[in-house]
């Protein structure tokens, strides 16, 4: 049963310091942005928060850029700015492969890259690249910023280190040396919540991120440092099987999750290991 | 709050969390907007909002604020895909119709099949298995929506 | 010029296309309230106490605000419109609000206390069974002595959710004595019929189709359910009130295809020829009877499949479970059953090591031979015709081999489809239609709804023809069951068959009438002219419903499906990459809307094969969402070649035959028997990327598990259903 939206509350900042102001003053405001996440909640009535901080209007945070060799990526690029960046395109090109898999445009126009981030939720499709990549994000509230590293922002199912009084503003992406690669398995060809999601850097150290197997995006460091040793993928497959803690759920079981997971590994390396182009 | 809908500028009082779904159904009586699902898996309520298409059933009425917005009305009757719809049965039982039509008119003039096949992922249609559709784009050059040429 | 056989403009008009046209959410009437049904929560068990809080403004109904019956009236009146005390299922309707204001018809709130009972959810553990039926012929054991090899195989589907994009939805609006119920509705006559049970005799009521987006079996007989809540509601505050199910109440809810377990038991000669065939149908009817039964009668009267066999057996049973009634969807039946017989089928050219071609050439049914109940086929059994033009179209031989050693397959799938009510159902129907002059020309009358499929179009074609009147100057009547004759319901490929074929009979006559002048001539000069005609089924139609034995259908429609896919080896991941159907169905009226049935049928039988999977967890549909019950979109549904076959049915309208559901009983068993060609032992759908890792890495398939349990005991009559949740 829907929620009934009169009863909800909106404070419409017009700049992101009277955003952060308003956060200060009122922490436990829930910020929104696409709303591609937060009405689905309301259409199926499980939303359990009231009053809500609009950062849709705030323009400044929806750049993409590049200073000093990292590429700032604003909070509320949506998910058709980045596939249409040809910063992203030169540097993550990963990041345009998993944008270009979420939902149809009209998903892909609204969703952010901060909500994705956010949402802290373990099939968020642009998560396993930022993690692989070894992703910053920044974080901003009425005085202050931070910088936490992608891989020490999720704490748990939907929960993060992000403080109740601030905002993800940015993510940073490092200069990627090695080849990228990408795979959504979903539910069907397009639109689709995955059920196993995986991202990969090819360099002298191998990175490997991988989404819904666990209850926050998987960064595979025992894999990766088989891997960067010298050990046999069929090695490496099994240590990845102990670093994944798949479950059943209405979209998969765990045990297609784990043998699809270690056989996406298997591609990884076969398709990575060539001279060939990326992604 | 003031924005512009099919062409005209209008004020329209509503709740800022209100779908703009809801907005167009019940308070400017644009009821060609349809609901499918309520969650944007369906795309049957696709509007342009700065001839962008997006879910009008997971957009707050606030953030249409200032913008421009194109509902299956706005095309005022005039545009080719829409005799080309029913021409080539591309709209059956027409629940999805104006949703499609206006995803694939933001797909601009003569899109490849490939590039249909991508643009209307997010806009499902439970009768035609599509290939009607396909004839039906393909059999017109789209023009430019009346708002965005404004 | 004649316009039947031509894709003329459609008599939808515009409308669908500017959002004019108006749905059930689009009406709008003075002082309506907006409903809501409060469901159970529990499987099985009873109801101990209902607590809610009056609040200004809001008409709760109850089961006591019944003035007449309270069932949903269908084929057994067992299903009640609101729970009285016993719950047989998750989701079914107790009680009713309605109120102006939808966010404080949201914010009421009903507690129900429940006393529970164990509920049953396994149709092969179930005693009671809702119908059972039994087809013989010949003489099975010696067909069996006399075979070579005997080839055994189970065969399972599951639910499939109809997921029209336009949810169920209804408007009753208060009138004299009575109710006025607008909505999105196939058969309003049923709606009409259920109203006339739960308010009593001498109640005016009325039946309006709105707009209708899409049904597909789906807003058969659930409306009925609805228009009744919204009924009550409208008598009781006085006032039009509007209920629209949110996409979760209507997956929650309404019905779904039954889920089916077919076992085949075949007897073959080395040459492939079948001498015998012992088939077992059990499906999942759930918690009342509604539709299970005709369900069940067509599933097990195709459940041979388009193939001659002298000595066949089909045992057939329809299951009480504790899950929301399974119902009509696209099929009926036919695509279960089919699904079964056609993986079958690849098994035993497998087991043979014969082309899976030849084996269904040599069995295939001709003119002259006998189905499974004894019917002999006419001259307008084209199974041979559709295999062997469906196999030189698609490329099947050069593909074949060429696919050997890729990821890709190619499957084959032979299937038929009986146009209209099975036996003697058209004969008790017998449904009216009528054509009347105009000042513009003819108007035709029938209770036949357009849900998409075109109606509207091909009904005014065939009056057009009939009497030789330019196609504009007929239009057809909005259906309302105070103004249009009783048609029959707009299901089982019946509309243009049967209905379309009393047009043609009232148009012929009505031309005779009018001698020649134009039918607006005639009005103006002399007023008002109508000739309405009841169906007449043909003479030599003989059919006994107690043996299952004689024509079971006036004609088949026949169609061959080639799938080709690939199969990802890493991530299980079916891709349909093309499906070539090829389908004869007598004569295509509107060749356009033809082709667009085929298509659709195809592609939500893809959905079906590999994507659809309604996972039930406590008896309730626990992905009750679209974004976990996925449909195909355009990425996930293939190319498609539609080939449209004329072998004119003398009977039917200008040779045409039923056409709404053939389509959807190929593309599963072709994808299965695609996949199947990689050597991937898959018999089931949907084929998700689960299953097929499975069956990849199995030998033994899953659906085999359920051998065992299949296997009937002693016949067991339980018919009419004494169905009632175990207490």
């Amino acid at each position: 049963m829907r929620t009934a939206t009169n009863a909800l509350e909106l404070r419409r900042p017009r700049t992101l310091k009277e955003a952060l102001a308003m956060l200060r003053d009122e922490p436990t405001l829930v910020p929104l942005a696409g709303c591609t996440d937060l009405y689905v909640a309301v259409n199926f009535g499980t939303l359990t928060d009231s009053r809500f901080l609009d950062l849709w209007p705030l323009e400044p945070l929806r750049r993409i850029s590049v200073r000093d060799e990292t590429m700032v990526i604003g909070a509320l690029a949506t998910y058709t700015e980045i596939i249409k960046s040809r910063h992203v395109r030169k540097r993550l090109p990963m990041l345009i492969d998993s944008a270009r898999q979420i939902g149809g445009p009209q998903i892909q126009n609204r969703g952010t890259i901060g909500g994705n981030i956010a949402n802290a939720s373990p099939a968020g499709d642009t998560l396993p690249v930022l993690s692989a990549a070894d992703a910053v994000v920044v974080l901003k509230n009425a005085a202050d910023e931070r910088r936490v590293a992608f891989n020490d922002f999720h704490t748990g199912y939907r929960k993060s280190v992000r403080m109740p009084d601030e905002l993800i503003v940015a993510v940073e992406i490092p200069t990627q040396h090695g080849r990228q690669w990408f795979r959504k398995v979903g539910t069907r060809a397009a639109q689709a919540i995955s059920k196993v999601v995986m991202a990969g850097v090819r360099g002298d150290q191998p990175r490997i991120a991988i989404g819904s197997v666990a209850p926050t995006i998987v960064r595979a460091r025992r894999t990766e440092a088989a891997l960067a040793a010298g050990a046999s993928i069929e090695d490496a497959a099994r240590i990845l099987g102990d670093e994944i803690h798949p479950i059943d759920d209405v979209r998969s079981t765990a045990e297609y999750r784990r043998t699809v997971t270690v056989n996406l590994l298997r591609r990884f390396w076969t398709d990575t290991a060539s001279a060939s182009p990326s992604v | 709050m003031r924005l512009t809908l099919n062409g005209a500028a209008v004020d329209v009082e509503a709740h800022p969390m209100k779908r703009l779904l809801d907005v167009l159904r019940e308070e400017c009586g644009l009821t060609g907007t349809k609901e499918g699902c309520g969650e944007g898996e369906c795309g049957a309520c696709t509007v342009l909002i700065d001839d962008q298409p997006v879910c009008a059933c997971l957009v707050p009425w606030a953030h249409v604020d200032g913008r421009t917005v194109t509902s299956i009305e706005g095309l005022a009757d005039q545009h080719p895909l829409q005799q080309a719809f029913m021409d080539e049965v591309g709209a059956q039982c027409g629940i999805c119709t104006p949703g499609m039509i206006l995803a694939a008119i933001a797909l601009g003039p003569n899109p490849s099949l490939t590039k249909i096949k991508e643009g209307l992922a997010g806009n499902l249609c439970r009768c035609t298995g599509y290939e009607a559709i396909y004839r039906a784009i393909q059999s017109t050059a789209p023009v430019i929506p009346r708002s965005a040429a404004d | 010029m004649p316009v039947v056989g031509q894709s003329v403009r459609r008599k939808d008009g515009i409308g669908k296309a500017t959002g004019r046209v108006q749905y059930a959410d689009d009406l709008v009437f003075p002082g309506m309230l907006y409903g809501r049904t409060i469901r159970t929560t529990i499987p099985c068990g009873r109801i101990q106490d209902v607590k809610f809080q009056l609040s200004p403004g809001l008409t709760i109904c109850d089961f006591r605000d019944i003035p007449g019956k309270n069932v949903v009236s269908l084929i057994v009146d067992d299903q009640p419109c609101l729970v009285e005390r016993e719950v047989r299922h998750v989701a079914e309707p107790v009680l009713l609000l309605a109120h102006e204001d939808r966010d404080a018809l949201l914010a009421a709130t009903v507690e129900i206390e429940y006393e529970e009972v164990t509920p049953l959810f396994d149709p092969l553990r179930s005693e009671q069974v809702l119908k059972e039926l039994l087809i013989e012929k010949g003489n099975l054991e010696k067909g069996f002595a006399s075979a070579d090899v005997i080839v055994e195989g189970v065969y399972r589907t599951g639910h499939q959710e109809h997921i029209y994009i336009e949810t169920n939805g209804v408007v009753a609006v208060p009138e004299k004595n009575g109710i006025a119920v607008h909505g999105s509705i196939q058969c309003p006559f049923y709606v009409d019929r259920a109203l006339r049970v739960l308010l009593g005799p001498g109640r005016h009521v009325r039946v309006v189709q709105a707009e209708t987006g899409g049904g597909f079996g789906g807003k058969e007989e659930y409306p009925s359910m609805l228009a009744c809540h919204a009924t009550l509601l409208a008598l009781k505050s006085g006032r039009p009130v509007k209920i629209i199910y949110d996409r979760v109440e209507d997956m929650l809810a309404t019905t779904k295809r039954h889920p089916s377990l077919v076992r085949h038991k075949t007897g073959v000669k080395r040459d492939g020829r079948i001498t015998a065939m012992d088939v077992e149908v059990v499906i999942d009817g759930g918690a009342y009877v509604t539709l299970s039964p005709v369900v069940l009668s067509r599933g097990g009267i195709h459940a041979a499949g388009p193939y001659r066999c002298a000595n066949t057996r089909i045992r057939g049973r329809a299951m009480f479970t504790n899950t929301p009634p399974n119902g009509a969807f696209r099929g009926f039946g036919a695509p279960q059953t089919q699904f079964a017989m056609e993986v079958h089928m690849e098994r035993i050219a497998e087991t043979l090591g014969l082309d899976p071609v030849k084996v269904r050439e040599r069995n295939a049914l001709r003119p002259g031979d006998f189905t499974a109940t004894g019917q002999k086929l006419r001259e307008d059994c084209s199974a041979l015709t559709v295999l062997r033009e469906a196999v030189k179209r698609s490329g099947y031989r050069r593909k074949s081999k060429k696919y050997k050693g890729t990821n890709k397959g190619i499957g084959i799938a032979l299937f038929y489809h009986g146009s209209g009510f099975t036996g003697s159902g058209e004969l008790k129907l017998a449904s009216r239609a009528a054509v009347e002059c105009t000042e513009r020309g003819v108007r035709l009358l029938v209770s036949s709804t357009e849900i998409g499929q075109g109606t509207r179009t091909m009904h005014a074609q065939i009056v057009a023809d009939a009497m030789d009147i330019p196609y504009e100057q007929v239009e057809v009547a909005p259906v309302d069951t105070a103004v249009v004759p009783d048609s029959g319901p707009t299901v089982a490929s019946r509309t243009c068959m049967v209905v379309g074929k009393i047009l043609q009979r009232a148009s012929e006559e009505l031309k005779q009438k009018l001698g020649g002048m134009p039918p607006a001539e005639y009005y103006k000069r002399y007023g008002p002219l109508r000739v309405e005609k009841e169906h007449v089924p043909p003479e030599w139609l003989k059919w006994d419903e107690d043996r299952y034995r004689g024509d079971a259908y006036v004609t088949f429609a026949w169609a061959c499906d080639v799938a080709e896919v690939e199969v990802d080896r890493d991530t299980f991941e079916v891709r349909p990459l093309r499906i070539t159907a090829v389908q004869d169905i007598g004569r295509a009226i509107h060749p356009a809307l033809a082709t667009g049935q085929i298509e659709g049928g195809t592609g939500q039988g893809v959905g079906f094969a590999l994507i659809e999977q309604v996972v039930m967890k406590n008896g309730a549909m626990a992905n009750a969402q679209l974004t976990n019950y996925t449909i195909p979109t355009t990425l996930d549904t293939p190319d498609m070649d539609v080939v449209l076959l004329e072998n004119p049915f003398p009977e039917g309208p200008f040779g045409a035959k039923g056409l709404g559901e053939l389509p959807i009983d190929g593309p599963a068993p072709a994808i299965v028997n695609a996949i199947r060609s990689l050597g991937i032992d898959v018999r089931e759908v949907p084929a998700t990327p689960e299953v097929v890792m499975l069956a990849a890495s199995n030998s033994r398939p899953a659906v085999e598990r359920h051998v065992d349990m299949l296997t009937y005991g002693a016949p067991v009559a339980v018919f009419p259903p004494t169905a009632r949740a175990p207490a």
